[in-house]
């Protein structure tokens, strides 16, 4: 039998009256805890994956990729101060014809040492076997490829290499840390029609003619070793073998991905609980303050008792740690159900050996701690006004509450406004630092849901302005050597080609002053409907004919303006130098390159006009004629197509969004319905003797419901505006803050964004209301006329 | 004022009965209650705690039902009425004084007057009822500004302001000292004698039954006796 004390049960009996208000403080700390427990452990759980897989299957520090080399230049690269470790690849893309898609693939062909255990980007085989050496061209595949096309161990591909078709005979499915997220380049991936293809080195060096070479250099770094000096000397050494320019992990793009993804995480793993912890401590404070205020007569009482007043306090603010404790052991296991989820998510994009969302130790104890200070907080304050006291003075009934003119009330305008709405607006400026909170944490719950809308809105606008408005054509394709413009005519010439326009891709790195990007110069057509620039209203504006268009991002990473000029270093062909201005720049949310009129780049590489990629539009009636033709092409490297991409993207990364945002939703549901119900809940207590003496006048009860909700009423409206302005302001930060090399987010918050937030904070305050209203209905007049004890 | 011609009655109670229930406990509060309420006439319920005076005043002033038997507001039987009848009753019919005043201290005096001419079919102005209690000089001062007979004249200010038919008033004076609570007493008497509304002042303190055209006394949930007196002394005679 457990014996409570008279005040636990006083404690236990107050916490059940107000019930529906310790509820909604709970649930507000209920959804910080479990956006704390799945963010962060989403966040802890993709560190360690990534931290580990790195290790073990022994992730590559410096990248570097040559036009040919021969295999023996690894010892020299391995005498460069810092080198650990060195490994010279092939590594090739080839089109693709994979069984059951109609399109064309590429396949990334990598070269791999099955034997040997101290490869650099080891693969982790998921499924299958190993692939063998010898002449039955065996290959893994990658697993988001895998699965996209259900190819399993025993399927077979064909590919074109080295203008050969040939049969590649899938053994298993296998992951490498160089392709935890299977992306391509900048710009969507797309699984279905881009995939890694690991092949025995013999094997594949055999296929391309390059027995004893390579085109591919991976290195790690000695602990301490200076990633620029070594990629430097690097540089240098590839350069008389036609070296592309070597890139650190920073630049590797699946490990942007993941570093993107982390960093996103561990802002909002901290901005998000710290929200809704700082509103559950307000509420806390709140619903303390004026249970305090109504039990000022027993406060009184048991300090004449002789109770000390840490005994009152700690009887008040256990009221605050039962109900936040409550929120948060609901929201540790709310979390690591979503984490779980979240994990399960991240496992479609990223790809891991294991990826599994565990609940360290420290997470729980961080959650409670954290949940701790905001019920500490909030009580604390909370009970420092509501105890200062003497007996005697708490024991006094409460003189009526002071309310003086405020300054609106010398505008002529007061006179005119509704007796309701001056009361209203009374009552909120005599406690305006209450009043401006609480409006502050409703704009929070809408700008909550703007930030997690916002996500869609960008996505949305770097689709429409990217893959519409600049990119016109239904098929990229990139040759696997220059050509002359002559192979545009034969493609335009090509059954389902509508039109075709050649462009020319240039290895460089840019230098301006102290920084440099190595990127690509894409030199472009005079005349050109499939890809477009823009000016700043989106009309298509000729290419100056000279100088340098830099897209934003890449004028961004330089620091440059118009006019400035740009050394240019070409990776390619006689490796010139030169330099040139910027012309205009491009807002292009896509990719950091750099654009120049074809004849223009021509020049400054001092051979006459050539292309190694083409934009095509197809009669899509008839693309499936055009798919077979461009399967056997030998000139191909790769495909890509763009409206396909388009879509398999938004089917996954959307509903990744999609989900996301629902929650973010809910959570944002909770937070206002929290603050507004307990708002109401508080001023109709605060009001309760007013409001009856009113019905006891003859006010209907819809009378005074009116006057009770004006004042949740106003304070809604106001937030709202506010609320979308915050969240305005947010959706800047996250875009100023997450645009990185690989998207640039645009600043569009549609106005179907700004309306389902104005909606989650209506909707939210329509369901308090009508709480509200019910608990009106039960308002005891004859209470109000009964003798105060 | 009231002569010996059979004056109109404006309340009718006949076999009034009021039981609670209070869990398994009944409580009379009423008993067989047969009561007529004349126009313009000044009535003091007198009776100590627990007579029954509240619920009476209760069931005048359409806060509450009977148990058994019937009230008349003139031809309107109240213990038929709906609640929005009973709310509409009040908002046209009574004013009602409160012993704690109960005023919105958000609003002004004459605000807290206006609140309930704003609502009433054919009110006063706000400002000509705080004029009658006194208070003009005072109009834009705030509840907690106010001293308690202030307050309690704002309070009787907004209940007449609506030219009520009756006007019940619970221990008005109960939370005053002897002087405040002559004034406002005074302040009753005058209201009822210009506006003629029924007055009944609900209190267990007999000292104020010498104002009263007849006074009441309940005991025990009954009416233990009904008292006329011959002559009304005004509320500064009164002591307390």
């Amino acid at each position: 039998m457990i014996h409570l004390t008279s005040l636990q049960l006083k404690l236990l009996r107050d916490l059940w009256r107000l019930r529906a208000q310790a509820i909604a403080i709970a649930a507000v700390a209920m959804c910080g805890i479990a956006s704390l427990v799945t963010m962060r452990g989403a966040y802890e759980a993709l560190r360690i994956a990534q931290y580990t897989y790195y290790q073990q299957y022994r992730f590559a520090d410096v990248f570097a990729s040559v036009r040919r080399a021969p295999s023996s230049i690894t010892s020299a690269i391995r005498n460069i101060e810092g080198v650990a470790d060195v490994q010279a690849r092939v590594v090739f893309d080839a089109p693709l014809d994979v069984p059951g898609l109609n399109e064309p693939a590429t396949g990334r062909l990598v070269s791999l040492n099955p034997a040997n255990q101290h490869d650099l980007n080891r693969v982790y085989l998921r499924a299958g076997r190993l692939p063998d050496a010898g002449n039955r061209h065996e290959i893994l595949i990658s697993e988001a490829f895998a699965h996209a096309n259900t190819l399993q161990a025993g399927a077979v591909l064909q590919a074109v290499i080295n203008g050969r078709r040939e049969s590649l005979n899938v053994t298993g499915i296998a992951i490498s840390p160089e392709y935890i997220n299977e992306a391509r380049g900048s710009g969507f991936p797309d699984y279905r029609r881009f995939g890694v293809l690991w092949m025995d080195r013999e094997t594949l060096g055999s296929l391309l003619d390059i027995r004893e070479g390579c085109n591919d250099i991976v290195l790690t770094l000695t602990p301490g070793a200076s990633e620029a000096e070594v990629i430097h000397r690097l540089n240098g050494l590839l350069e008389p073998f036609g070296g592309l320019g070597a890139i650190g992990r920073e630049d590797q793009l699946s490990h942007q991905f993941i570093s993107n993804e982390l960093a996103q995480t561990k802002v909002s793993a901290t901005v998000i609980p710290a929200i809704f912890l700082s509103v559950a401590a307000f509420l806390v404070h709140n619903v303390l303050l004026r249970l305090s205020s109504l039990q000022r007569m027993q406060i009184g009482l048991l300090k004449s008792f002789g109770f000390s007043n840490a005994a009152i306090a700690s009887h008040y603010m256990q009221f605050a740690l039962l109900t936040v404790a409550t929120g948060s052991i609901t929201g540790i296991a709310l979390g690591s159900w979503l984490g779980h989820g979240l994990a399960h998510l991240y496992a479609r994009f990223f790809h891991f050996p294991t990826l599994s969302f565990s609940l360290s130790a420290s997470l729980v104890l961080t959650a409670l701690i954290v949940s701790l200070l905001s019920a500490l907080l909030g009580s604390g304050l909370a009970v420092y006004r509501g105890l200062h006291m003497t007996p005697a003075e708490a024991m006094r009934p409460e003189s009526p509450l002071r309310y003086q003119r405020n300054s609106l009330e010398r505008l002529s305008l007061w006179q005119r406004l509704p007796l309701v709405l001056r009361m209203v607006l009374r009552n909120l400026l005599r406690t305006p630092l209450k009043t401006s909170l609480t409006i502050f944490g409703l704009s929070m719950s809408a700008a909550l849901v703007i930030t997690g809308l916002f996500s869609f809105d960008a996505l949305n606008e770097i689709i429409r302005f990217q893959y519409r408005v600049l990119q016109r054509e239904d098929i990229s394709v990139i040759f696997n050597e220059e050509h002359s413009t002559d192979i545009i005519n034969h493609l335009n010439r090509l059954p389902g080609v509508l039109r075709a326009e050649g462009f020319l891709s240039a290895p460089v790195t840019l230098r301006v002053r102290h920084r440099e990007k190595r990127t690509a110069i894409i030199g472009l057509e005079r005349q050109r409907q499939l890809r477009l620039t823009v000016d700043a209203r989106e009309r298509s504006i000729e290419l100056p004919a000279e100088g340098l268009v830099c897209s934003r991002m890449l004028a961004d990473l330089l620091h440059l303006q118009i006019g400035d000029k740009v050394e240019i270093h070409f990776l390619t062909g006689r490796r010139q130098k030169t330099e040139v201005p910027v012309t205009f720049i491009l807002d292009e949310p896509i990719g950091a390159f750099a654009y120049m009129d074809v004849q223009a780049l021509s020049r400054l590489l001092q051979k006459t006009p050539t292309v190694n990629g083409a934009w095509l539009a197809l009669d899509m009636t008839n693309a499936d004629t055009f798919y077979r033709t461009i399967k056997v092409l030998p000139a191909l490297a790769s495909t890509s197509l763009r409206e396909v991409t388009i879509q398999s993207f938004l089917a996954t990364v959307g509903e990744n969004i999609r989900i996301n945002n629902s929650v973010l939703v809910i959570f944002a549901c909770v937070i206002a319905a929290g603050i507004i119900y307990n708002s109401a809940r508080i001023a109709l207590s605060e009001h309760a003797t007013e409001l009856a003496s009113l019905r006891i006048l003859g006010f209907t009860r819809a009378e005074v419901t009116v006057l009770l909700l004006t004042e949740q009423w106003l304070l809604t409206t106001i937030a709202i505006p506010l609320g979308c302005l915050i969240g305005y302001g947010l959706a800047a930060a996250i875009a100023a803050l997450l645009s990185q090399e690989l998207f640039r987010i645009p600043l569009i918050i549609s106005g179907r964004t700004f309306l389902i937030a104005a909606i989650v904070v209506v909707l939210s305050a329509l369901a308090s209301s009508v709480s509200i209203w019910l608990r009106l209905q039960k308002l005891d007049l004859i209470a109000v006329l009964k003798t105060r004890e | 004022m009231l002569t010996t011609e059979s004056p109109r009655a404006i309340f009718s109670l006949r076999g009034v009965d009021k039981i609670y229930q209070m869990g398994e406990v009944h409580v009379d509060a009423l008993r067989s209650i047969d009561l007529d309420l004349y126009e313009g006439e000044f009535l003091v319920l007198l009776g100590a705690s627990g007579s029954g005076k509240s619920s009476l005043l209760n069931i005048l002033g359409g806060l509450d039902k009977p148990t058994r038997g019937s009230v008349h507001y003139l031809d309107w039987e109240l213990t038929q009425a709906s609640d929005d009848e009973l709310t509409r009753f009040r908002r046209e019919h009574v004013g009602f004084v409160f012993q704690f005043y109960n005023l919105i201290p958000s609003l002004s005096a004459l605000e807290n007057v206006e609140l309930v001419t704003e609502i009433s079919p054919s009110p006063m102005e706000a400002t000509e009822a705080l004029r009658r209690v006194g208070l003009d000089n005072r109009l834009f001062h705030f509840p907690a500004q106010l001293s308690g007979g202030e307050q309690q004249r704002v309070a009787i200010a907004r209940a007449i302001a609506k030219r009520p038919d009756i006007l019940l008033c619970d221990e008005p004076t109960g939370a005053l000292d002897v002087a405040t609570g002559r004034l406002v007493l005074d302040v009753l008497a005058q209201a009822n004698a210009e506006l003629g509304a029924v007055t009944v002042v609900i209190t267990h303190n007999a000292a104020i039954a010498g104002m009263a055209h007849r006074v009441i006394s309940l005991g025990s949930g009954r009416i233990s006796g009904i008292t006329r007196n011959a002559t009304r002394l005004p509320a500064s005679a009164l002591a307390w």
